[in-house]
């Protein structure tokens, strides 16, 4: 029995791929959505923050019926020190209630319920089958190969949304192999604890989260950032940091999550809680610079298999789902003209450059290359600001003018007058 | 069901034979009944089909039967589901019983399920625990639920007889008393053999391929604690010089290290030897389910909170790599009669 | 020939947990399967058809979300598939069972007259495997249990040629058509589904019938009502205690063991007495 022939084929069924096949099945085409996982969401991991306008632009409302964990009310960070943290952040009752602001989400719930929706649209979902490459005739993408017998199955169409280290994007050319500094290695754990305690640790009421966004000792001044994320009753750890740094530092990924666990600013949360699932994950980190060649004849490339995330912020999630929401609003026109020519398929380009996605990367361009080629922003700052937290906080007799001298002569210290002010202008310039 | 509850009286248990020889669980199940129809104060009875099997009444009187139920007929030569309950219904609903056993095996589980449905009746299926309630009188038949994880008592109160199928090596048979005798019903059946819709070709036996396990005395069963083939060969070293068959726990059986006809345990064999050795087998209950009635027990393994040592005879806590050798060595000087050192 | 297979859909009792202080069942995230024996019927049902022709139905009696079940086995190849859904069936056991699904196999074979019914040896939730052979006295037709291979099909002539597992080897058996056969895992490796039983799966629907859609049925052999087994209690397993650890070097626990072994069981010991 030969396979029919679909409008779309998409690989992945992460918020990209999904975010593609529901858009283009709501607009009537016949959408094959592939995924290798038992179920979508299966493998898959994220801090788990999930941004609110994205989703709402796929499906209106979606926080009445999508499994989402808390609505965030408060996001702390942390500039913690080796024994000392240095706190900040920002709680507001505008954000616990709807239309909300993010959520906490656990994929493998998540995507189970995204994918969901596109197959109510009229798509098709096949998991537990991998893509092996893609089927190309004279130039041009007309199917993929599956794993699985008589597994050819044919397309106008085919969106790679198999995520950071597409390996169909690189049978194709599309990508090079990730060079180490543009991607970061992220290991993460769920910790399980009721609710009740999660809230009073967290102080939340039920139904409301707290993100909490790590810098410093965290990562032990390698670059990248450590995160605690509360679900309903589970907790989310994890540390990410550029592949380059670990290599230098010759750490593994879980010996840094353990560091983090058992550290003293940061044990007090955790306490009690079961290890749940532990997972490692790449997140690409190259930004602009390394969004690979985004469509082809028949192919079109999302989320993070474009590398499109914003590490700074750490969005990737919205970013794949506008990127697969604008992949297939193209693909609705080249159906109607019945042109898959690279060509037209190029306006996806287009459209996502001058969407937030492409805005935001371009603007946050350097900033990686910034922290990974100036560690001290990590290891030098980050304990001062700790250092001058604990000076003018310290209770001793001496007046708080002195106190602020003092403070600002030990910033120097450091690297010397000249070097600190170039770094905070160079700090400035690629995150303004 | 015909007539009343009441009508219903007396503990049956069906006499599984192969050619003339009587099925060890059928004779393990006549212990179980006895118990029962003591504690009823009714009568218990043997049920046999076949062809030729009057003989086995005797037997059937020694180990704890007051009455034997025959029908022997030609048609009846081998087990087929069709004469088998045609038969076995006939007496039934003839002499009602109140209860009815029959062992778990391929042919009792077989005829049991098709009776029951004859008759209407509810049956329990794979049974570990036998009892009758005082109050109530009511068979108690309690199995292992939801991959053994957790027992159930299963009720049959309105409907009678109430039937159970019973595991092989779970109940104890009598002692049996030499010259003990009781009556005979002889009934006939009906059936023709142009009737039947059945027809066994040929029965094969696989000597070969069938592990003697429920038979042996000493069993030498190795885990996933033993690593890999090459440590699991100890169990085949240590069987050999205690002349000790080889059995496995299913995560040893499922890495490939022996078939899985050494498999012991709930989806197992059920094993009683007078010695179970367990090496590096954590005792799990699916596993202990299937060696727990073996006399004595005798756990190697490196994690002293290991559930298995709950249930062994004794328990050395600590490396089978260590252990093991030295076991076969200290064995096989005992058995060459030669000096034990004791550390 | 029109082969129907009674599929089940079952909690993996492989990661099942119970609370050992209440003795309940912890159900959460306990992933809702095809019962594994039933996944090796229905691949022989499709062997079967390949072989000789025909047609794949497949028949659960089971909640709305049992449709996943029965997608499940149209991906191992099944043609159709029908379900029986209605509180009514709710809380039956084996005797209960067997007469709802006889009631709608009496329905199918009516549009399509049904040659071989399928069942697996057991489930893994119930596991009787009294089911199958149920459904086959109130048909009226033979049941053959623990069926570890077909060795021949004779359509026109309607015989069946199995091999039977038996405890010690197998008996090769032949019946009439229409018969039911109660399989072992043994009998096939379930293959890797292709490319388009995938597709088709995705988003296939059977045909759902409550009660009211079966012919004749007296309600009163239904669920919880038809069923004469009840549930009496539930405990935990009950557990021997343990005996003596044996304490020292290696050497000592070892001296100590043999020692009570042979002070206890010399004779074994001695006597190559093993079997
Ligand atoms: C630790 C960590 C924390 C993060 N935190 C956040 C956060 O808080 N907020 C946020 O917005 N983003 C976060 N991200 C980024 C976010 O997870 C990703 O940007 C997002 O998941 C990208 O979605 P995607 O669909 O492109 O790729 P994925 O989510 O990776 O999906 C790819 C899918 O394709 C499937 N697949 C791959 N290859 C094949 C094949 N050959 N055949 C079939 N299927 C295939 C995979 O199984 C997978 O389901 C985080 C990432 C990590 C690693
Ligand atoms: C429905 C169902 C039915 C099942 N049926 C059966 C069945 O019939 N039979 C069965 O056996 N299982 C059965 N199981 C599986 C059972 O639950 C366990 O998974 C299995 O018995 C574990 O096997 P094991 O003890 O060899 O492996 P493990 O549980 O991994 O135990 C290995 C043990 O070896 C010990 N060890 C490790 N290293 C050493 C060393 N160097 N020296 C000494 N000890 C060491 C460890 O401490 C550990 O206790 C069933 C499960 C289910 C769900
Ligand atoms: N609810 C059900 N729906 C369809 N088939 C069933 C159902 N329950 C049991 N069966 C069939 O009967 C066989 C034996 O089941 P059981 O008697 O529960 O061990 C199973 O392998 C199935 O083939």
């Amino acid at each position: 029995m030969a396979n029919h022939k679909f409008d779309v084929i998409v690989v992945g069924a992460g918020p990209a791929g999904t975010a593609c096949a529901l858009t283009a099945a709501k607009a009537g085409l016949d959408v094959l959505l592939i995924e290798r996982g038992e179920y979508p969401g299966a493998k898959n991991v994220m801090g788990g923050v999930l941004y609110r306008k994205q989703l709402e632009e796929l499906v209106p409302e979606f926080w009445n019926e999508a499994p989402v964990e808390r609505p965030i009310v408060e996001q702390r960070f942390w500039m913690l020190g080796e024994e000392s943290l240095f706190d900040m952040g920002y709680k507001g009752m505008e954000w616990s209630q709807a239309p909300y602001n993010n959520f906490t989400v656990l994929r493998a719930k998540f995507d189970q319920w995204f994918a969901g929706k596109a197959m109510e649209a009229g798509a098709i979902l096949v998991t537990e089958t991998v893509v092996k490459e893609c089927l190309v005739e004279n130039g041009k993408v007309i199917g993929v190969r599956t794993d699985r017998p008589d597994g050819d199955v044919y397309a106008d169409v085919v969106v790679l949304a198999d995520g950071v280290n597409s390996l169909l994007g690189k049978q194709l050319g599309f990508h090079k192999e990730l060079k180490p500094e543009e991607v970061a290695l992220a290991a993460m754990e769920v910790l399980d604890l009721p609710a009740e305690r999660i809230e009073d640790r967290f102080r939340l009421e039920p139904n409301q989260g707290c993100t909490v966004e790590i810098f410093g000792d965290g990562t032990k001044g390698i670059v990248g950032t450590a995160f605690l994320y509360t679900n309903k009753d589970s907790i989310n750890i994890g540390v990410g940091t550029t592949l380059s740094g670990l290599i230098k530092s010759r750490m593994r990924p879980y010996d840094l999550l353990e560091y983090v666990k058992n550290h003293s600013m940061i044990r007090p949360y955790i306490k009690d809680a079961k290890p749940a699932e532990y997972a490692a994950h790449l997140i690409p980190e190259g930004g602009y610079n390394s969004i690979p060649k985004l469509v082809g004849n028949g192919v079109m490339v999302c989320g993070d298999a474009a590398q499109l995330v914003n590490g700074i912020h750490r969005e990737g999630s919205n970013m794949a789902m506008t990127s697969g929401r604008l992949a297939a609003e193209t693909i609705c026109l080249a159906k109607q003209a019945n042109d898959f020519s690279e060509n037209m398929l190029d306006s996806y380009r287009k459209n996502l450059m001058n969407s937030f996605v492409g805005r935001d990367l371009e603007k946050y361009k350097n900033a990686t290359h910034t922290f990974e080629n100036y560690p001290q922003y990590f290891n030098e700052y980050i304990p001062f600001v700790n250092r001058a937290a604990s000076e003018f906080f310290t209770v001793d007799g001496t007046p708080k003018r002195d106190k602020q001298k003092k403070i600002m002569s030990s910033m120097f210290e450091g690297r010397g007058k000249w070097a600190t002010i170039q770094d905070l202008y160079r700090a400035w310039k690629v995150m303004k | 069901m015909i007539g009343e509850i009441e009508d219903y009286k007396g503990i049956w248990v069906y006499i599984e034979q192969n050619d003339q020889e009587i099925a060890g669980v059928s004779l393990e199940l006549l212990g179980a009944g006895r118990r029962l129809a003591d504690k009823r104060g009714v009568e218990l009875c043997g049920v046999l089909l076949g062809h030729e099997v009057k003989s086995l009444a005797t037997t059937l009187y020694e180990y704890g039967a007051d009455k034997v139920y025959i029908i022997d007929d030609p048609i009846l030569k081998n087990y087929r589901s069709e004469t088998y309950r045609e038969g076995f219904v006939k007496l039934v609903n003839t002499y009602k019983p109140e209860i009815v056993l029959y062992g778990a095996t391929s042919n009792g589980k077989d005829l049991a399920s098709a009776a029951a449905t004859d008759l209407e009746t509810g049956l329990t299926a794979d049974t570990t625990m036998l009892d009758v309630n005082d109050e109530t009188g009511l068979l108690e038949a309690s199995r292992p639920a939801f991959g053994g994880n957790i027992m159930a008592t299963i009720l049959c109160k309105k409907q009678r007889p109430q039937m159970a199928t019973v595991r092989a090596k779970v109940m104890k048979a009598i002692e049996p008393i030499k010259g003990r005798t009781g009556s005979i019903v002889e009934e006939k059946i009906s059936m023709k053999e142009e009737d039947v819709r059945t027809k066994v070709l040929k029965v094969v036996k696989e000597v070969g391929k069938k592990v003697k396990l429920d038979e042996a005395h000493i069993i030498v069963a190795g885990g996933k604690g033993l690593k890999d083939d090459k440590g699991f060969a100890l169990c085949h070293q240590l069987a050999d010089v205690l002349g000790a068959t080889v059995g496995a726990s299913r995560d040893a059986v499922e890495a490939g290290w022996i078939d899985h006809h050494h498999q012991i345990g709930q989806t197992g064999v059920t094993v009683t030897p007078k010695i179970y050795f367990a090496i590096g087998i954590s005792g799990a209950v699916q596993h202990v389910a299937g060696m727990q009635n073996s006399e004595y027990i005798i756990a190697i393994n490196i994690d002293p909170n290991a559930p298995i040592f709950d249930v062994a005879t004794y328990g050395i806590v600590g490396d089978a790599f260590t252990i093991v050798p030295k076991l076969i060595e200290q064995f096989s000087k005992v058995k060459q009669g030669g000096e034990l050192m004791y550390g | 020939m029109h082969i129907l297979v009674c599929i089940k859909q079952v909690p993996d009792t492989k990661i099942i947990k119970v609370d050992p202080k209440t003795n309940t069942l912890d159900r959460r995230g306990i992933p809702a399967i095809l019962n594994p024996y039933d996944a090796h019927a229905v691949e022989e049902a499709v062997r079967l058809k390949a072989q000789y022709g025909g047609k794949v139905s497949v028949l659960t009696m089971g909640p709305p979300q049992a449709v996943a079940a029965i997608r499940k086995c149209i991906q191992i190849g099944a043609d159709a598939g029908y379900m029986i859904s209605d509180r009514a069936f709710a809380g039956a056991d084996t005797l209960a069972t067997s007469y709802a699904l006889t009631k709608a196999i009496e329905k199918i074979s009516k549009q399509e007259h049904v040659d071989v019914i399928l069942t697996g040896k057991m489930t893994i939730d119930g596991d009787t495997g009294q089911v199958g052979p149920g459904i086959a006295r109130r048909l009226d037709i033979p049941a053959l249990t623990f069926v570890r291979k077909v060795e021949a099909v004779n359509a026109s002539g309607n015989e069946i040629v199995v091999e039977r597992k038996l405890p010690d080897g197998y008996e090769v058996i032949q019946s009439a058509m229409p018969c039911l056969l109660a399989v072992e895992k043994e009998i096939n490796e379930v293959s890797y589904s292709p490319m388009p039983n995938m597709i088709r799966a995705a988003n296939y629907e059977p045909e759902i019938w409550t009660v009211d859609q079966l012919n004749d049925v007296d309600r009163s052999k239904l669920g919880l009502k038809g069923s004469p087994t009840v549930v009496g209690k539930m405990f935990s397993p009950p557990k021997p205690e343990g005996g003596k650890q044996l304490e020292g070097t290696p050497d000592q626990q070892v001296g100590q063991l043999v020692e009570l072994l042979l002070k206890e069981k010399k004779e074994l010991i001695i006597s190559k007495g093993g079997a």
